[in-house]
């Protein structure tokens, strides 16, 4: 007994809760950004590419095959810690921005997501009914009509599984913002684990919160999948 | 660019440590997925309890800071138990011990549900057709079951490879001496720290295009004499 409330002073006492809330929210923050800026992103490079556009498919490929082919932990090194490197960069009205860990990270990440989601509407794209891109054109619609109205909203339906698994894999991957001088979740952990010279005290309330995190996408997720793919279910009688 | 040449061997050090530790990795994940697949499609509901809650937890926690929990805690508690039990003795982890434990772990539990799958998908008609041919367990399992197993779970086994050849750039972090972590080191002390993430990028680049094709090869010839849609 005594050792549980020693342990829970140790990892909440002393104002230590504050690096908790501080990481969640971080944590949460930075996951979210990324998923939007890199979703938004990812659209048209998906419609590139499942168009098979003759200049833009091969570019937006490289793209995605690099940032899917590498580590997303050398990735954010490289901007990080290899950016300063150049004089031009240091000379250049975005150093200010690029010289804190945040943005570099931000960057990173943003582009690491939003080149696995591109291959995600990629091939949700390719994955809708012929009959209903067939049933768009006999109504007459423009091709951009029929991407706005019937492509994508049912290609996004599509993706819905796939892309619940990248989110949980981007909330896996943020814990690299804990590596740089970012306190996120695992960042807080590790924060008090120095504080007080202990060794792995700190690491075990952060895989329950990540587990926690995880389990609300999950969940969240199943929701949507209820009420977006409501027509694909089979009928209960 | 001279510089690079001048650390290469220690970067071709570190990119041997990387590949020996996701072979070890790999070794670890597919027993650890062979079994949990066989424990989830038992029949007996404590295997499958303790395999549906194995996939969950790694589901769950980032693999950095399980990596984290097994270098230090894992230890703390061997010995621990080592100590009030008096089974064994002082026990250490290293680095590359705690990295491939930690990643084969992890990729176990992905690779559990290639091969359910898998398994789930192969046409329960062959196996009876073996069965009525007189084969044996181990010869349905060598002759009917194998081939049918690699065909169907090597695309989600090559994607769990590439997923487990780029987690192995996370040992860095703990402190194992592998590609990044040599490159690192050298990028910092000739100040060309982007030059070195690049090669290591590039290098990784290499990897995972190799598997890709070597695989890519291996599926085709699995998939000789299955029709295609």
């Amino acid at each position: 007994m005594e050792f549980i409330i020693e342990y829970f002073t140790l990892i909440l006492g002393d104002g230590n809760w504050k690096f908790w809330l501080e990481g969640i929210s971080l944590t949460l923050m930075f996951v979210s950004l990324s998923l939007l800026i890199g979703g938004v992103l990812s659209i048209p490079l998906a419609i590139a590419r499942a168009n098979r556009h003759p200049i833009f498919n091969p570019m937006v490929w490289s793209f995605t095959y690099f940032f899917r082919g590498t580590p997303l932990l050398v990735q954010t090194y490289l901007l990080y810690y290899g950016l300063p490197q150049f004089d031009f960069v240091k000379d250049s009205f975005m150093w200010p921005m690029l010289r804190e860990a945040t943005w570099c990270a931000l960057i990173a990440f943003t582009l690491n997501t939003a080149a696995y989601t591109t291959e995600i509407f990629r091939g949700a794209i390719e994955a809708v009914p012929h009959g209903e891109i067939e049933a768009a054109k006999a109504c007459g619609m423009s091709p951009f009509k029929r991407m706005r109205r019937i492509i994508l909203p049912s290609a996004l339906r599509i993706s819905l599984p796939a892309y619940s698994n990248e989110v949980i894999f981007m909330l896996h991957g943020s814990v690299i913002l804990g590596v740089l001088p970012i306190i996120d979740i695992f960042g807080a952990a590790k924060t008090i684990n120095s504080r007080y010279y202990v060794s792995f005290e700190g690491f075990i309330p952060c895989a329950i919160l990540y587990m926690i995190l995880v389990f609300g996408i999950t969940r969240i997720f199943r929701m949507l999948e209820k009420r977006y793919h409501a027509h694909l279910r089979p009928r209960t009688s | 660019m001279e510089t690079v040449i001048d650390y290469s061997p220690a970067i071709l050090r570190g990119t041997g440590v990387t590949i020996f530790l996701a072979i070890c990795s790999l070794m670890v994940s597919m027993s650890l997925g062979l079994i949990a697949a066989w424990g989830k499609l038992s029949s007996s509901p404590i295997g499958s309890r303790v395999a549906n809650s194995y996939t969950t937890l790694i589901r769950g926690v980032p693999d950095l800071v399980l990596m984290m929990l097994i270098y230090f805690g894992l230890q703390r508690l061997l010995n621990f138990v080592g100590d009030y039990t008096g089974l064994w003795g002082y026990i250490e982890i290293n680095t590359f011990v705690a990295g491939f434990v930690t990643i084969g772990f992890v990729i176990g539990a992905y690779m559990t549900e290639t091969f359910r799958g898998a398994i789930l998908a192969i046409p329960r008609g062959q196996i009876e057709a073996g069965i009525a041919c007189g084969m044996s367990k181990s010869l349905i399992f060598r002759r009917i079951i194998w081939p049918h197993l690699v065909r169907l779970a090597l695309p989600s086994f090559t994607n769990n490879w590439l997923v487990l050849l780029k987690t192995t750039a996370l040992v860095s972090v703990i402190g194992q001496k592998d590609l990044v972590y040599e490159a690192f080191t050298a990028g910092r002390s000739t100040r060309q720290l982007f030059t070195f993430m690049f090669v290591v990028l590039i290098i990784y680049l290499i990897m995972t295009a190799a598997s890709q094709t070597a695989l890519g090869l291996v599926e085709r010839r699995y998939n000789v004499g299955v029709r295609r849609a």
